[in-house]
């Protein structure tokens, strides 16, 4: 940058010319090593910001016992802090969940809302078994699950699922969210897996599990 | 005119960049013959940006909350990514702030840097000092350990000496009747907030003030007596940039590679800097066998030790230990040598600046030991020379056989 | 005032409560400590899992930071998770404060860093010194300690050591220690675990330590590449000064 140097009086030794692109080059080799120190400083400054182990710790994944569950009924646990549903599915419920589509924003789950391994019908591993976050999608309100299907104030046609008090978006019982409420997509499905029939990991995908047991198994 | 040089232009029609740049570095003349003494106040400013980036990220994590203080600090050294290298850079950043302002210190004593002209740049610098010292104290609660505690306790149970008002002046700095969560809040608010700004507030003034008469040089010859008569430019003078920015590039390495050794391989610095006991939490109802300040403070622990209660008041320690830090201030008129610079004084002086070296070295040794007879009646005795040195220097200053000063700088 | 004189006071007479605390007069041995050891750090964190977090806690470290040592999570929660269901969490003490400070007369303080404000060598010492003592409520004292309310917890591994005294002037003090009753392993060996034990200690202070010193050397050695760089950039330019 010439504009530097423009007015640096320079004395000289008698018969001893400046080595400019000495000079250049001297400059350019202690910029690099300087901008490597600068960038080798920044990181670990960066990096302190990321999440600690404790917050690490306290998002780990939570083990659900689902055994007990009722048919129809819905068990609330908490993972990351928000409320994670798992709501044991009569065949009734899964019936109904074809059959109104047309009424239905998203109803072939094409917004990235849940893992590629519940993109299907009913937006789930096993189709008894609805895992889903419950907040909605709109402005983070948790709805209210309303099982009962035809149910007085939702109307005839209500096909069972959830509803949010707040501004009145509604989903089905795969939590797919209506056409013409404020929500714009469906709830989110969060990663899991089945441990075994009684037990449900909420928080990892089993392709992840294996990653991280790793060399040793 | 390339694309930067109109930028640069429209922004100088504004604001005085260019000009700046000149003023203070392209052309602003420093004597060509700095020593290795004069690295210490570009370090001083590194030090000191070192410690408010290391600072704010320790800010991101640590509570300031006497129940949670002591674990949080754990917690960023071992759950926080990178926490441990971020909380030893500042600890150990503490005690190189020191060491290097005592270095630059030492350089002015030496080179008679105090005065006249430079008067004004001694006192920002003492208060620099002062306001360092206090920071350094808010900032060593903050880990709440035992030693903070303590520590904290007996400095703040000092102004409980103060005659008539102690007692309630105590009382108002803590906030509560014992060092307590009060107190640590307070502390946290000064240490992280006030003193930072009233830190750069003061290093600023303190370098208008140094460009406004320019510096002193190891000969203590002023470069700007002998001018170019066309340039008007100081024979003896170099503009800043881009030698001295070059030569503290190379100093800075230096204190890094130091710096860096610490951090990395001994940042307790064998109990120096980070004290055993301070990884003990505080607790009020256990009063350690040995409280001692960190080792920067301890000459003037020991000044305060050394002075014997006067009618069972520890006042006169007080106020001997605060006479210590406020006789500094005085140096630029006690001072009566017809030569600035230690390179033309007299055997006088230099026996004086050994003396005086001596005793300030020996108090910080002392400070650091619990107190015995025999340790009390050395401390008193360097005590003695401390303030004699400052006490007597307008008559022995006078007297002594300097020899002449140059009229050019020697190297 | 009436406090600062007793604070003042305190100061004073520190030399004297210092002896009393007994804490120096009894010479340190030194500590085998090496904590790039992994085996020795992993054997180390057995028993202090089995013998020490019964009463104390080590509420900073994370159960999941011992695969540093070289473990996996599963071995870590197969054998040194007793009272945890998840390695993120930390090592706390099931026994509740109130209760332990009713029991030994002090609470058994937290561990994590122990070794950073003991020092190793203390540790290491003390470990290795309890005595029998009737006079003591738990029937344990210790020569590093004296008077200390924590019981010989691992008397079943080195056996049980009597005081054999010596006068000093009016006084009678612990020449050394004899055992008298061996325990289930040799004395030899007991040291041996309690060296691992220590060392555990000093790792877990600071868990980063392996890394930082490795660390120190890369930017030590970048450092010297920058020194020479920035050394011949202002030699380069100050060959303009006379």
């Amino acid at each position: 940058m010439p504009v530097l140097f423009k007015h640096v009086q320079v004395k000289h030794k008698m018969n001893q010319a400046v080595d400019r692109s000495k000079r250049k080059f001297l400059i350019a080799a202690t910029s690099a090593v300087g901008g490597v120190a600068v960038a080798g400083v920044a990181v670990p400054f960066v990096a302190s910001m990321m999440p600690s182990a404790r917050a690490k710790a306290a998002g780990a994944p939570v083990e659900v016992d689902i055994s007990k569950i009722e048919p129809g009924m819905l068990l609330a646990v908490e993972w990351r802090g928000k409320p994670v549903w798992v709501v044991y599915r009569t065949k009734e419920m899964l019936d109904m969940l074809g059959k109104h589509d047309d009424r239905l924003a998203d109803p072939n789950s094409d917004q990235p809302q849940q893992p590629d391994y519940c993109k299907n019908p009913t937006r789930s591993i096993k189709p008894e078994y609805l895992v889903a976050v419950g907040i909605c999608t709109h402005l983070g309100c948790s709805p209210t699950y309303r099982r009962e299907i035809g149910a007085g104030d939702m109307g005839a046609d209500w096909p069972g699922g959830f509803f949010c008090p707040c501004h009145g978006s509604a989903f089905d019982l795969a939590a797919r969210v209506f056409k013409g409420v404020p929500a714009p997509v469906n709830l989110v499905i969060p990663p899991h897996q089945f441990v075994s029939d009684s037990m449900l990991l909420v928080g990892l995908d089993s392709g992840a599990i294996k990653a991280q047991r790793g060399v040793d198994k | 005119m390339t694309a930067l040089q109109k930028l640069l232009g429209w922004v100088d029609d504004r604001f005085p960049l260019t000009a700046t740049w000149k003023t203070h570095l392209s052309e602003y003349y420093a004597p060509k013959n700095f020593n290795f003494w004069y690295f210490f106040g570009s370090l001083a400013l590194l030090v000191l940006v070192l410690q408010i980036v290391t600072g704010i990220f320790l800010t991101m994590n640590y509570k300031p909350d006497a129940a949670l203080a002591f674990a949080s600090v754990e917690y960023i050294m071992r759950d926080v990514d990178w926490g441990w290298l971020i909380r030893y850079m500042h600890s150990t950043g503490a005690s190189m702030f020191f060491v290097v302002v005592y270095l630059h210190m030492f350089r002015g004593l030496m080179y008679g840097s105090y005065r006249k002209p430079r008067e004004l740049i001694w006192i920002f610098g003492v208060l620099i000092y002062l306001a360092l010292m206090a920071e350094a104290f808010l900032g060593y609660l903050l880990p709440w350990g035992q030693m903070s505690f303590w520590g904290a306790q007996v400095i703040v149970n000092l102004f409980a000496a103060v005659p008539f008002i102690g007692e309630d002046l105590s009382i108002w700095i803590r906030g509560d009747y014992v060092i307590s969560d009060a107190t640590l809040n307070r502390f946290f608010a000064f240490h992280v907030i006030a003193l930072p700004l009233v830190l750069i507030a003061l290093v600023a003034v303190h370098l208008v003030a140094l460009h406004e008469v320019g510096s002193n040089n190891p000969d203590g010859v002023e470069i700007k007596k002998k001018k170019d008569p066309v340039s008007h430019i100081p024979l003896d003078g170099i503009p800043f940039h881009p030698y001295y920015t070059v030569k503290d590039i190379v100093g800075v390495i230096v204190f890094l590679m130091v710096f860096t050794a610490i951090v990395f391989f001994a940042p307790e610095m064998g109990g120096y800097f980070l004290e055993a006991n301070n990884f003990v939490p505080a607790d009020p109802l256990k009063t350690p066998a040995h409280i001692a300040p960190l080792w920067y403070f301890t000459p003037f622990y020991a000044i305060l030790r050394a002075v014997p209660p006067l009618f069972g008041s520890q006042f006169p320690g007080v106020m001997a230990m605060g006479l210590s830090i406020v006789v500094l201030f005085f140096l630029p008129w006690l001072d009566r040598s017809k030569v600035k610079s230690i390179r033309y004084r007299g055997p006088i002086y230099k026996v004086a600046l050994a003396l005086f070296i001596v005793s300030f070295v020996g108090l910080g040794y002392l400070g650091l030991l619990p107190s015995t007879p025999i340790a009390t009646i050395f401390a008193q005795v360097f005590s003695v020379i401390y303030f004699l040195f400052f006490l007597l220097m307008p008559w022995y200053t006078a007297i002594d056989k300097t020899k002449p000063e140059p009229e050019r700088v020697t190297g | 005032m009436k406090r600062f004189k007793t604070i003042l006071f305190m100061l004073l007479a520190a030399p004297v409560a210092a002896l009393a605390a007994g804490g120096h007069s009894v010479p340190l041995d030194k500590a085998p400590v090496n904590v790039s050891d992994q085996e020795s750090l992993q054997r180390g964190a057995r028993i202090f899992v089995n013998y020490c977090l019964n009463c104390h806690a080590a509420g900073y470290m994370r159960y999941s930071r011992l695969q540093d040592l070289g473990l996996t999570e599963d071995q870590i929660k197969d054998n040194l998770m007793f009272a945890a269901e998840k390695p993120g969490q930390t090592m706390d003490v099931s026994m509740p404060r109130a209760d332990g400070k009713a029991w030994f007369g002090a609470t058994p303080p937290d561990l994590s860093v122990i070794a950073r404000s003991r020092s190793a060598d203390w540790l290491y010492t003390y470990l290795r010194s309890f005595y029998r003592d009737e006079s003591r409520p738990t029937g344990w004292n210790n020569r590093v300690f004296d008077k200390v309310g924590m019981p010989h917890v691992m008397w079943d591994l080195q056996g049980e050591l009597v005081p054999r005294y010596s006068k000093e002037g009016e006084h009678e003090v612990i020449e050394r220690l004899e055992l008298a009753k061996p325990g289930s392993v040799s004395l030899a060996q007991y040291d041996a675990m309690v060296g691992d034990l220590v060392n555990y200690l000093v790792w877990m202070g600071e868990p980063a330590q392996n890394q930082r010193k490795q660390l120190g050397l890369i930017v030590l050695a970048f450092l010297a590449v920058f020194f020479v760089v920035a050394y011949y950039l202002k030699k380069e330019f100050w060959k303009d000064i006379h």
